[in-house]
C-alpha cells in the first residue's frame, strides 16, 4: 500500500526520477524547435527552472529586458545583443553583475551608445569572457580599447569598422590579452604597421588574423608571418602591400592554410612569390581582382604551394588559358574553383583546368560570357564529385549541356542556373541529382511547370528554389514543388505573372518556409497570405511589393500569426495606416519597406514607427520626411532605426509597370544597360 | 634604442661591482652571446673593467699565465686563425667551470656542515677562472681593434698625437674609446667615472656640443701641458674679443679679424685674416698644449682638484662654468619646467620639447611612435599610454556617464589601473606609474557589489530615451509596450 502511494507520487512528479544531465540531454532535443522549448518552460515550475538551468545562449530582442532574463537565466555563457540597437552603459553593468562569472561571449556589433566605463565592467566581471564582437563601433576610441584590453582571457576579437581604432589602441589589446587567437581588424583605417606588428609580436597563439582594407605595408608581415600558429591570414584590399615590402620576407610559416590577398592592387606576381614561398601547407587562396594577369608565369608563383591547395578563388581577375591550363597541372588537388566574373576565360582555358581535377567539388563560373556547352560538357565528364556549380549568365551553354550534367553529377547539392537557356528536358536530367537542395532558376525563359514537377518528384531535399521573372511557370508547378519538397526554406516567384493565390496556398504546406518572396505577383490577394502566415510559423522575410491586392486585412492576419517576421516589404500595395500599424504586434520586426503605398498618412506611419521598438531600417516615401514629425525622426534613430528615404515619382507611371512585368521587354532592356 | 645600450651596460656594470661570485659567473654567461654579436658598443664596458681584473689577476697564480696570453694576442695583428682558436681555448674554459660548478652544486646537497674554509676555497678557484676567462675575452676583442683603428686614421686624418703618449698595454682599450666617442680623437683613461659622466641614462635626449664631449674624457699627462685659469668676470664677460682700435667686443676671433678690415689695409692681408695659432703649427715642434682650469674651488675641473681635468678650449670654460656654477635662468617657454644656463641647450630642447607625445605607461615618452611601439614590444607588462585629452569626448554615442568620472582626473594619461585581482601580474611595477594614472577604482567606487545585489547599476543613468523629447516620452510609454502575448521574456524565439 504504502510503495503503491510512493510509485504514484513518483508517477506526479516523473522527472525526478532522471538526473539533470539526463533532463538536459532530453532538453538538447528539444530545443531545436524554439516553440516547443518554450512549451516544455510553460508546462510547470519545474520545467521552467530546468529549462531556465539548461540554456546558454541568449538573443534578446530588447536591452530593456536584461534584468530580467539574466535573473532567470543564470547560466548564460553567449549573449548575443545584434537585435538590441541601443545597449547602454547600464545594460552592459547589469550584464556583467548578472552573468558575469558565466558570460563567455558577447556580440555587440549592432549595438551603440555603450562607452569605455560600460566595457570596463563587462571586461572586469566577466573574468571568463573568451569571445567579444565590437564591430561597427565606429564611434570607439583608444580608450575604449584599453578597457578591452582588461578582459584578459580573451581569445576571439572582432573589431570591424572600428575606425577611430589607432595603434595605441591595438598596442593597449596586444598587451593585455595574451590569450587572442583570432582578431578581425577589418576596416579598422587607423591601425598600421605599428599596431599589428605589435599585436604579432604580443600575441603568440593568433590563429587568424583579418587584417583586411588596413593601411599595412609588407612591413608588419614580417612579424605577423613569424606566428607559430596562423592559419588564416586575410588581406584583401590591403593597398600598402606591395612587392617591394615583401622582397625580404623568408618565412616558414607551415601553419598557414587560408590566405585572401583579393584586392590587393599592388602585390604581382613577385611579391605573391616571396608571400607563398614558405607557406607549404596552404589550402585555401584567394586571388580575386588581383591587378596582375593570370598568365603561364603567375601560374608557376604556386609551385610551391600546389601540393596541398585546395581552393583557388580567381574572381575578376584577367585570366589566360596557359594559366589555367599550368594551375589544372600544378595543383591536381583542387577542390574549389572559382572563376566569378573572369570575363575571358575560354572552353579551352576550363577545359584545360578541370581535366584533371577530379576531386573538384565547387565551380563559379559566374558571369563567363564567353563559355559555350563544349566546357560544360568537360566539366561534367571530368569531375564526377561537383557539388556546387554557380554558372548564372553563361547563356551560351546549349541546352544539351545540362542534361549531361544532371546525368553525370549525381552529387549536385547546390546549382544557380540563373539566366541560362536549360530547359524541361535539362530540370529531368537534373532532378536525379537526391541531395540538391539550392536550386536558382532565374530569368530561365524555357522553363515550365512540366520542368518544375520533375524537380518537385525528384528532389525531396530542396531549402531554395528561386524562380524570379521565370514566367513558364504557374500555380501547377508550384504546386508539385510545394507537395514534393516539404524542406523548403527560402522561394522566390517574384514577377511570375501567372502565380495565384492557389500557389500560395499549396506553399503553406511547406512548414519550414522562412523566405517568401512575391514582388510583382499581380493575382496575390491577402486569402493566400493567410495561409502562409497561418502555416508557416517560421516565416521571417517577406517580399510583397507591387502585390496591388494586398491590403490591411492581409497584414492583420500576418501580425497575428507570423511572430518571427523579421523583414516586411509592402510597397506598392493596398496597405493602409491599420495594417502598418498592426505590424508593431510582432516583436522581432527589423526592416519595414513601405513606399508609394498610397493609403498611408504620415500619422499611421509615425504611429507604426513608434509602435516597433525594435525597427532598425524603414524605406519610406521621400515626401514624408518633411510630413512626419522631425522629433519622432531623431527619437527613432536615437533607438537606432536607420532611415531611407526613396522618390519613385518618376518611375511610377503605368508604363514601366507594363515594361517590368513584360519579361522579354524587361531583358530586352537589361542587356541595353549592360552594353552601355 | 638607448634603452637598450643602458640594459647592458647595466649588465656589465653588475658584473664588475658584485663581490658573489656565483652573480658574476651568470652575467658573464648571458652576456658572452651578446659579445659575439659584438658591436663595438661593448668593448667599452670591457674597458671599465678591466682595472679591477688586473689587480685580481696579479693577486693570484692563474692570472700570471693569462698576461702573457695577453701580451701574445697583442703582439700580433688581427688573424681569424688566432682568434678562431683563442674563442675555442675560451670555449673549453668555460665548460670546465661549467663543470666544475655543477660538481659542486652536486656535492653541497652531500657536504652541509663542511668547513667554510672549503667554500672559501671553492669560491676562489671560480673567481680565478672566471676572471682569467674575462681578460682573455677582452683581449682577444681587443687585437680585433688595431684594424679599426687603421680604418679610423685612414678616413679622418687628425691630430693622433695622444696614442704615442701612452705606454702601449693601454693602447687597445683607448683605442675602444675612440671609436665610440668618434668626434674625439684624444684617448681617455679607464676610470669608472666616465660612466657617471655620460647621460646615457637620460632617455630624453641631450645634445652636448662637441667640445662638451671632448672635455670629459681627456687624458694628458699632468705637466706636458700648460694650464691656464680665466677669472669668473672674464668667463662671464659678454665679449672675448676686442678691437684694440675702436675697443668694440667680439664674442669671436673670426669677428674680430673681419672688423679689423674696415680699420685699414694692412688688415686685409692674408696673413692679417689668417687663423693665428694654424700658422705656427706646420713644420716646427708642436706648441706646449694650452688647457684652461674652472676658477670654481672645489670644482673637479678646478687645477687644486685631486683629480683634476682641464678644459679643452675657452669655449668649453665658458659651458662649464655657467652650467655647473650658474643660475639657470632660461626656462623652457613651451614646458615652464626645464631650465638651462646656456642658451644653446634652451634652443636644443625648445626643438624636441613637447614632441614626445608618445607615451609608455611606464612614464616613458618618445618623440616617434615607432620607437614607443619597439619599447613596448621589448619589454613586457608595459601597454601604450593613452593621452587624457582623447578619452574626454564619450566614446560612443550618447553616453555621457564615463565623462563625470573621468572629470576629477587631470593627469597626463589614462591607464585603466584597477588594482584588481587580473592586474597582478603585472611584473614590471613602476614607480610613479600609479600617480599619473586613473584608478577606476576612484571613478566607480562600489565595485564590488554582490551579483544580485542592483543596487550598482544605479551609478549609471538609466536613460530609456534620454534624447527624445518630453512630449515623445508619453507616448512611448504607451505606444512602445508590446501586446501581452509579447510580454514577459522577449527572447526571440526563432534564434535560439
Amino acid at each position: 500500500m504504502k510503495k503503491a502511494k510512493q510509485i504514484q507520487h513518483m508517477i506526479s512528479k516523473p522527472f525526478d526520477l532522471l538526473s539533470e544531465e539526463l533532463v538536459f540531454i532530453i532538453l538538447d532535443l528539444v530545443a531545436q524547435s524554439p516553440s516547443d522549448l518554450k512549451s516544455f518552460s510553460l508546462t510547470c515550475k519545474w520545467f521552467y527552472q530546468v529549462e531556465a538551468r539548461h540554456r546558454r545562449s541568449l538573443k534578446p530582442l530588447r536591452a530593456e529586458y536584461l534584468p530580467r532574463i539574466l535573473t532567470r537565466y543564470r547560466n548564460t555563457s553567449d549573449l548575443d545583443l545584434t537585435f538590441c540597437p541601443r545597449v547602454t552603459d547600464y545594460a552592459l553593468s547589469v550584464v556583467g553583475c548578472l552573468s558575469g562569472p558565466t558570460l563567455r561571449s558577447v556580440d555587440l556589433s549592432r549595438s551603440f551608445s555603450f562607452s569605455a566605463a560600460g566595457l570596463l565592467r563587462l571586461a572586469v566581471k566577466c573574468v571568463s569572457l573568451v569571445e567579444i564582437d565590437l564591430s561597427n563601433a565606429t564611434e570607439m576610441r583608444d580608450a575604449a580599447a584599453a578597457v578591452v584590453a582588461e578582459a584578459k582571457s580573451l581569445e576571439r576579437l572582432k573589431l570591424g569598422r572600428c575606425k577611430k581604432l589607432t595603434d595605441m589602441g591595438i598596442g593597449c589589446i596586444a598587451v593585455g590579452c595574451r590569450k587572442l587567437k583570432r582578431v578581425s581588424l577589418k576596416w579598422c583605417v587607423g591601425v598600421g604597421d605599428l599596431g599589428v606588428g605589435l599585436l604579432a609580436v604580443k600575441c603568440k597563439d593568433l590563429r587568424s588574423l583579418d587584417l583586411s582594407y588596413l593601411p599595412i605595408t609588407g612591413k608588419c608581415l614580417h612579424d605577423v608571418l613569424k606566428l607559430q600558429h596562423l592559419e588564416e591570414l586575410l588581406l584583401q584590399g590591403c593597398f600598402g602591400v606591395d612587392d617591394d615590402s615583401l622582397k625580404s620576407l623568408t618565412h616558414h610559416c607551415n601553419s598557414l592554410k587560408n590566405l585572401d590577398a583579393s584586392s590587393c592592387q599592388n602585390l604581382t606576381q613577385r611579391g605573391l612569390t616571396s608571400l607563398l614561398s614558405g607557406a607549404r601547407c596552404l589550402e585555401r587562396l584567394d586571388l580575386a581582382h588581383s591587378s596582375s594577369v593570370i598568365s603561364l608565369d603567375f601560374a608557376s608563383s604556386l609551385n610551391k604551394v600546389s601540393s596541398a591547395l585546395q581552393s583557388i578563388r580567381l574572381d575578376g581577375c584577367s585570366v589566360t588559358c596557359d594559366g589555367l591550363k599550368a594551375i589544372g597541372t600544378l595543383c591536381i588537388s583542387l577542390r574549389e574553383v572559382s572563376l566569378s566574373k573572369c570575363v575571358t576565360v575560354t572552353d579551352e582555358g576550363l577545359s584545360c583546368l578541370v581535366m584533371k581535377l577530379k576531386d573538384l567539388r565547387k565551380l563559379d563560373i559566374t558571369c563567363c560570357r564567353k563559355l559555350t556547352g563544349v566546357s560544360i560538357t568537360q566539366v561534367a565528364n571530368s569531375c564526377p564529385l561537383l557539388v556546387s556549380l554557380k554558372m548564372e549568365s553563361c547563356s551560351l551553354v546549349s541546352r544539351d549541356a545540362f542534361w549531361l550534367l544532371g546525368h553525370k553529377c549525381r552529387l549536385l547539392e547546390e546549382l544557380d542556373f540563373t539566366d541560362n537557356e536549360i530547359d524541361d528536358g535539362g530540370l529531368k536530367s537534373i532532378s536525379s541529382c537526391r541531395s540538391l537542395s539550392s536550386l536558382k532558376l532565374g530569368i530561365c525563359l524555357n522553363i515550365t511547370d512540366r520542368g518544375l514537377s520533375y524537380i518537385g518528384m525528384g528532389c525531396s531535399n530542396l531549402r531554395e528554389l528561386d524562380l524570379y521573372r521565370s514566367v513558364g511557370i504557374t500555380d501547377i508547378g508550384i504546386s508539385s514543388i510545394a507537395q514534393g519538397c516539404c524542406h523548403l526554406e527560402t522561394i522566390n516567384i517574384s514577377y511570375c505573372k501567372d502565380i495565384t493565390d492557389r500557389s500560395l496556398v499549396s506553399l503553406s504546406k511547406c512548414s519550414m518556409l522562412q523566405t517568401f518572396e512575391s514582388r510583382g505577383c499581380q493575382h496575390i490577394t491577402c486569402q493566400g497570405l493567410a495561409a502562409i502566415a497561418v502555416r508557416c510559423k517560421r516565416l521571417t522575410k517577406l517580399d510583397l511589393k507591387k502585390c496591388p491586392f494586398i491590403n490591411d486585412s492581409g497584414l492583420l492576419t500576418l501580425a497575428h500569426f507570423s511572430q518571427g517576421l523579421k523583414q516586411i516589404s509592402v510597397s506598392e500595395t493596398g496597405v493602409t495606416d491599420v495594417g502598418l500599424v498592426s505590424l508593431a504586434n510582432i516583436g522581432c520586426l527589423q526592416n519595414i519597406a513601405a513606399v508609394n503605398t498610397r493609403g498611408l498618412s504620415p500619422s499611421g506611419v509615425a504611429a507604426a514607427l513608434v509602435g516597433c521598438g525594435g525597427l532598425r531600417k524603414a524605406k519610406l516615401h521621400a515626401s514624408l520626411r518633411l510630413l512626419v514629425p522631425p522629433s519622432l525622426i531623431t527619437h527613432m534613430e536615437a533607438r537606432g532605426c536607420a532611415f531611407l528615404w526613396k522618390d519613385y515619382n518618376n518611375h511610377n507611371n503605368n508604363n514601366t509597370l507594363q515594361a517590368e512585368l513584360d519579361p522579354k521587354y524587361w531583358k530586352l532592356q537589361l542587356e541595353e544597360d549592360i552594353e552601355l | 634604442m638607448e634603452t637598450e645600450d643602458d640594459l647592458c651596460k647595466n649588465n656589465w656594470g653588475g658584473a664588475s661591482s658584485s663581490s658573489s661570485s656565483k652573480r658574476r659567473e651568470q652575467v658573464c654567461f648571458t652576456s658572452q652571446h651578446k659579445w659575439e654579436d659584438a658591436s663595438i658598443l661593448d668593448y667599452e664596458m670591457g674597458m671599465e673593467e678591466e682595472p679591477a681584473f688586473q689587480e685580481n689577476s696579479n693577486n693570484n697564480n692563474g692570472g700570471q699565465v693569462n698576461v702573457d696570453f695577453l701580451q701574445g694576442v697583442r703582439a700580433q695583428a688581427w688573424d681569424p686563425r688566432t682568434m678562431l682558436s683563442n674563442l675555442s681555448f675560451m670555449e673549453e674554459k668555460i665548460h670546465e667551470l661549467q663543470d666544475l660548478v655543477h660538481l659542486m652544486v652536486r656535492r653541497n646537497g652531500q657536504l652541509q656542515g663542511r668547513q667554510e674554509q672549503l667554500v672559501a676555497h671553492q669560491q676562489q678557484l671560480i673567481t680565478t677562472d672566471l676572471t682569467s676567462i674575462i681578460i682573455q675575452l677582452i683581449s682577444t676583442a681587443g687585437s680585433l681593434l688595431p684594424s679599426v683603428k687603421h680604418h679610423n686614421m685612414s678616413t679622418a686624418p687628425g691630430p693622433f698625437t695622444g696614442s704615442a703618449l701612452f705606454p702601449y698595454p693601454r693602447e687597445a682599450n683607448n683605442l675602444a674609446s675612440q671609436t665610440l666617442n668618434n668626434n674625439t680623437c684624444e684617448f681617455d683613461l679607464p676610470k669608472p667615472i666616465v660612466v657617471e659622466e655620460r647621460e646615457s641614462h637620460v632617455v630624453e635626449e641631450h645634445e652636448m656640443k662637441d667640445e662638451d664631449d671632448v672635455e670629459e674624457g681627456e687624458n694628458l699627462l699632468p705637466g706636458s701641458y700648460e694650464i691656464l685659469q680665466l677669472e669668473k668676470e672674464e668667463i662671464l664677460a659678454p665679449h672675448t674679443h676686442f678691437c684694440t682700435i675702436c675697443g668694440k667686443g667680439f664674442k669671436r676671433d673670426a669677428n674680430l679679424r673681419m672688423h679689423m678690415r674696415g680699420h685699414g689695409d694692412e688688415y686685409k692681408t692674408p696673413a692679417a685674416l689668417a687663423k693665428p695659432n694654424k700658422e705656427a703649427a706646420p713644420g716646427s715642434e708642436p706648441m706646449l698644449i694650452k688647457r684652461y682650469s674652472c676658477p670654481f674651488p672645489g670644482c673637479k675641473r678646478n687645477k687644486d682638484h685631486k683629480k683634476f681635468q682641464p678644459l679643452k678650449t675657452i669655449l668649453c670654460v665658458k659651458n662649464h662654468y655657467k652650467r655647473t656654477h650658474c643660475d639657470k635662468s632660461f626656462t623652457c617657454s613651451r614646458c615652464h619646467t626645464k631650465k638651462f644656463s646656456v642658451i644653446a641647450d634652451l634652443k636644443t630642447h625648445e626643438k624636441h620639447c613637447g614632441k614626445n607625445k608618445w607615451l609608455c605607461s611606464c612614464g616613458t615618452t618618445f618623440s616617434r611612435k615607432d620607437k614607443l611601439f619597439g619599447h613596448i614590444a621589448l619589454f613586457q607588462g608595459h601597454t601604450p599610454a593613452i593621452p587624457l585629452e582623447e578619452t574626454k569626448p564619450s566614446a560612443q554615442r550618447g553616453s555621457s556617464a564615463c565623462e563625470n568620472s573621468n572629470n576629477n582626473n587631470n593627469t597626463g594619461m589614462v591607464g585603466f589601473n584597477l588594482g584588481s585581482a587580473t592586474n597582478a601580474i603585472e611584473e614590471v611595477a613602476q614607480p610613479g606609474f600609479m600617480d599619473g594614472k586613473i584608478r577606476f577604482e576612484d571613478s566607480f567606487s562600489p565595485l564590488s557589489f554582490d551579483t544580485c545585489n542592483f543596487g550598482g547599476f544605479h551609478e549609471f543613468p538609466r536613460p530609456m530615451f534620454d534624447d527624445s523629447e518630453s512630449s515623445f516620452q508619453m507616448l512611448i510609454s504607451s505606444a512602445c509596450g508590446f501586446s501581452p502575448r509579447n510580454g514577459g521574456e522577449s527572447v526571440s524565439n526563432t534564434s535560439l
